[in-house]
């Protein structure tokens, strides 16, 4: 399933990447697996996108950890919002 | 366009003249200007620098202030938050609100403000002389957006 990645905030800074595009393995179906499968990548990654510290959009939209992810979807992580 | 996204500073006076002429029937103009603070703490901001999720942050915005026009009788309304890197006592965020009455425009100014600091994908990092910290969202705005709930 290909998803459109986007990082914004600290993970953005921190991860070094503004957003890629990835192909996940079959059999992911939410955020947190999805979420599960990047922390594999690393330390740093397993830091950044904790599922207590990250927070996450799916076609810009808010969307919490249990959400399904479907092909070609945009999904975001980011830190919690700090506007205004 | 009632809803802005941009780099540039932004007239106050020009704003609310533009709402006022806009809203031929308003007795009421309000609004609110967020301002970057010189301290954060102990320590003093050199600067904070303000990133946004292009796409999302504008249809959060309008979003908003679609809800505002829904719960309060609105003539206009204007919003303009500011991205990139600012300094001490600039602008951030405009809300600007025009109603008939006082209530309405007052209600929905803070209304707009308060989701805005809650349910906006925007971004604010501080840097201070010793460090830069990504600023997170703060329970007391939790709270207060939490008020407006019916």
């Amino acid at each position: 399933m290909k998803i459109r990645l986007f990082y914004f905030g600290r993970p953005r800074e921190t991860l070094n990447t503004s957003g890629e595009i990835v192909e996940a393995p079959d059999g992911l179906s939410t955020l947190a697996e999805l979420l599960a499968w990047l922390r594999a990548r690393g330390q740093i990654w397993e830091q950044e996108l904790a599922e207590n510290r990250v927070r996450c959009a799916i076609n810009q939209e808010f969307a919490a950890i249990s959400a399904p992810i479907r092909d070609n979807d945009e999904v975001a992580f980011f830190s919690p919002i700090s506007g205004g | 366009m009632n809803v802005s996204i941009q780099t540039e500073d932004f007239d106050l006076a020009l704003e609310l003249a533009a709402l006022r002429a806009s809203s031929a029937k308003a007795g009421a103009l309000v609004s609110f200007v967020g301002l970057v603070r010189d301290f954060s703490g102990d320590q003093a901001i050199e600067n904070i620098t303000l990133e946004h999720y292009p796409g999302m942050s504008a249809k959060a915005l309008e979003k908003i202030v679609a809800e505002a026009c829904e719960r309060w009788k609105l003539l206009g309304v204007r919003v303009i938050h500011r991205v990139g890197t600012l300094l001490p006592n600039e602008q951030i965020v405009l809300v600007a609100t025009a109603s008939e009455h006082r209530g309405d425009a007052f209600a929905a100014c803070e209304f707009i403000m308060d989701y805005l600091k809650t349910s906006a994908p925007f971004w604010k990092r501080e840097q201070t002389h010793q460090d830069t910290e990504w600023l997170v969202t703060k329970e007391a705005d939790i709270q207060r957006a939490k008020r407006w709930q019916a």
